[in-house]
């Protein structure tokens, strides 16, 4: 489906062609690992670059995730964070730069695609369907991997009742371990704001993915709700799934993450450990306002 | 679904805690909403004989039509609002020209059918013969509308349907092949004989009516399960946020063909059934008015809910036929059906603006708004 913010087909062709090892170009971000092929990254962003007219809202971004880490994704209002997880989840097409995915390029796939191969999201303003019920929200998600044809459902064939009890079953244990299991049945708009981002996840983590993208899901939480956030995103870490996290709440990105990047103004501006990152001149003056250039 | 699988908490899939008549049916047993659901049918079945009734009788049966043209002709008209609210209620993609599809169901009849028809020679078929070579093409007219649309949605999505819609009636007008005005002569009825006698004749048409009934209620139970479904589900996703919906995994694109085929379906049921009882059909009868006036059945009826769709359906149909015959200021009030429509659809969407029976979502969500435009 050719979507307007595409490219020619010839550019994407060239785009894809382009060597990975290829140098990036140099600038400012130059000291940083730019292209460095880890053979056991499970999502390599690489040198992506997304224009919106004349906005760059991401300037030739690497980074790569590993399994099994939670990873942190950080920067000023603008920075490019939400940009990013729109490309990787094929909203956006970048302009140039390729992301894999478990070694596979992903530009130019369907999103359903994407998320049946272990891409999943939420949104930083929450999108649930609003009219369904919170189970019913659930299952959409869990019905990524399901199989009842328009046939079988017609028919009420055996495949029909099997998909649809294991489906249900597992998105009531999925309710359950975010918290908001009985609230089942209830009309997803009727949901407290807490809630409602809560059933997101769980919206995701039922087209089981191996990647879970989360689009600043403490927003608006109060100190003891951001500490129960933080235990639940180390609970799914721990069911094997790999997080990333995209947070302004500094405090709370150190506390969870095993690594982090910085973005701001669309560019990388700093990666490594939380210790490493919080001590970067470029990231505090990122976070004061004062611009990098002068940093 | 049953919900006794979660015994401890009993959460539900949909709404069926709140007040009224459905609200009270839906916390029934499944025997009990089995034994009303197949009263009702039976009720149905008996239609024909409502004018036997003492006094209220006479009051309901038309006097211009005969009474059980009338029901047949409510039975294509419910059809035809069961397959557009697939379309519009619940996948949410607003079709304007619906009544192109049951003109395919007809024309598709007729032309393997008729004498008249070019093809008479090497088809001549029977109707029973036809239906599923006219509904094959319906369901294909389905998907040649909706592949090109795919993407357009709202006002746009309207306006292609229309032309769709426009496309079909003026080739059936200005074709040699689909003989315009003329139209076709000596469409064969369904087959079948009782003691003797053809089930089909031309004097009565109680028989047609109860054929229309029996594809009602399976079109009803087709429905009820997409709807129950996986394909409900996604449907329903895909009116509420498109974008977040193929985000999750839904196939969007598949979902949509679907309903658009399976509406056109539907509508091209009604097609047959038409052709079949009518023997005739000619270019005059699949007139834009047509379209809307099953879309306003749809939404005075309440879009997204089948028994809502199912009353407007008969509705639309019943008022006109009601009407003819009482004649006002020498002028037959049938001729001024459209005039009184337009004012019983103002007075319905300002007192009932969910429809007569809201789609319990749809109401929520009118709700919903309305809290937010005045606050308590
Ligand atoms: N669809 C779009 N069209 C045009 N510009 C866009 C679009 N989406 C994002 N932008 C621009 O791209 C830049 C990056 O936006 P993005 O939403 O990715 O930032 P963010 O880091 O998520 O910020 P925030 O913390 O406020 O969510 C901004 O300048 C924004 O205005
Ligand atoms: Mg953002």
């Amino acid at each position: 489906m050719s979507e307007p913010h595409m490219d020619t087909p010839e550019e994407l062709d060239r785009m894809n062609a382009r060597p990975i090892d290829e140098p990036a170009p140099t600038g400012a971000d130059q000291i940083l690992d730019q292209g460095v092929r880890d053979p056991d990254a499970l999502l390599e962003v690489d040198h992506v670059t997304l224009r919106f007219g004349g906005v760059v809202a991401l300037n030739d971004v690497s980074f790569s995730l590993r399994k099994g880490e939670i990873f942190g994704l950080i920067g000023p209002n603008g920075a490019g964070k939400t940009t990013c997880f729109n490309a990787m989840t094929g909203v956006y097409r970048p302009t140039s730069g390729a992301i894999r995915f478990q070694g596979q390029s992903i530009v130019g796939k369907k999103k359903h695609e994407i998320t049946r191969g272990g891409i999943a999201r939420t949104f930083q303003n929450v999108r649930l369907f609003p009219e369904m019920t919170a189970l019913e929200n659930v299952m959409v998600g869990a019905d990524a991997h399901h199989k009842t044809s328009v046939i079988s459902a017609l028919f009420r064939l055996p495949r029909h009742w099997q998909e649809e009890r294991s489906g249900r079953e597992r998105s009531l244990e999925l309710l359950e371990f975010v918290g908001i299991r009985r609230r089942a049945g209830d009309v997803s708009r009727n949901l407290s704001y807490g809630e409602q981002r809560r059933l997101e996840i769980a919206r995701a983590l039922a087209t089981n993915p191996t990647l879970l993208c989360l689009d600043e899901p403490a927003a608006g939480f109060n100190p003891a709700e951001k500490a129960e956030l933080l235990e639940l995103i180390r609970r799914i870490r721990d069911t094997g799934v790999t997080v990333l996290l995209i947070e302004h709440d500094m405090r709370l990105v150190m506390g969870v993450t095993d690594r982090i990047v910085v973005l701001e103004f669309g560019k990388k501006i700093a990666e490594g450990t939380p210790a490493e990152v919080r001590d970067n001149p470029a990231v505090i003056a990122a976070y004061l306002g004062v611009p990098t250039d002068a940093a | 679904m049953s919900d006794t699988a979660v015994a401890t908490e009993k959460p539900k899939t949909s709404f069926r805690g709140s007040g009224g008549v459905r609200g009270w049916f839906g916390r029934q047993p499944g025997w009990v909403r089995a034994v009303v659901a197949l009263a009702a049918a039976a009720l149905a079945f008996l239609l024909p004989y409502v004018g036997d009734i003492p006094l209220i009788g006479p009051q309901l049966i038309t006097e211009g039509i005969d009474w059980p043209s009338a029901l047949f002709n409510m039975s294509y008209y419910v059809l035809l609002a069961l397959g557009l609210n697939v379309v519009v209620g619940y996948a949410g993609l607003l079709d304007l020209g619906y009544v192109g599809f049951f003109a395919v169901g007809a024309y598709g009849t007729a032309i393997l059918t008729s004498k008249d028809s070019v093809l008479y020679s090497h088809t001549g078929w029977a109707w029973l013969a036809a239906v599923p070579v006219a509904l094959a093409a319906t369901m294909l007219a389905g998907l040649i509308l909706g592949w090109p649309t795919l993407r357009l949605r709202g006002d746009y999505l309207a306006i292609v349907t229309l032309g769709f819609a426009e496309i079909i009636r003026i080739v059936a007008t200005n074709t040699q092949t689909f003989r315009g005005d003329r139209g076709f002569t000596g469409i064969p009825h369904p087959p079948g004989t009782w003691n003797g006698k053809v089930i089909f004749g031309v004097t009565d048409a109680i028989p047609y009516f109860w054929l229309g009934l029996v594809v009602i209620i399976a079109v009803i139970f087709g429905v009820r399960n997409l709807d129950r479904s996986r394909v409900g589900r996604s449907w329903l996703a895909i009116r509420e946020d498109e974008e977040a919906a193929e985000i999750m995994g839904v196939r969007t694109t598949k979902f949509k063909l679907w309903a658009f085929s399976i509406g056109a379906f539907i509508g091209g049921l009604g097609g047959v059934l038409f052709a079949g009882e009518q023997g005739f059909i000619n270019s005059s009868t699949f007139v834009l008015q047509f379209s809307i006036l099953v879309l306003a059945g749809v939404v005075m009826g309440g879009s997204g809910n089948m028994a809502g769709a199912i009353l407007g359906g008969a509705l639309i149909s019943y008022i006109p036929d009601r009407l003819r015959g009482i004649s006002v200021g020498g002028t037959d009030l049938y001729e001024y059906r459209f005039a009184m429509f337009g004012v019983v659809i103002i007075i319905i969407m300002i007192l009932r603006p969910q429809g007569l029976i809201p789609s319990r979502r749809r109401a929520m969500e009118l709700k919903d708004r309305a809290k937010e435009v005045a606050p308590l």
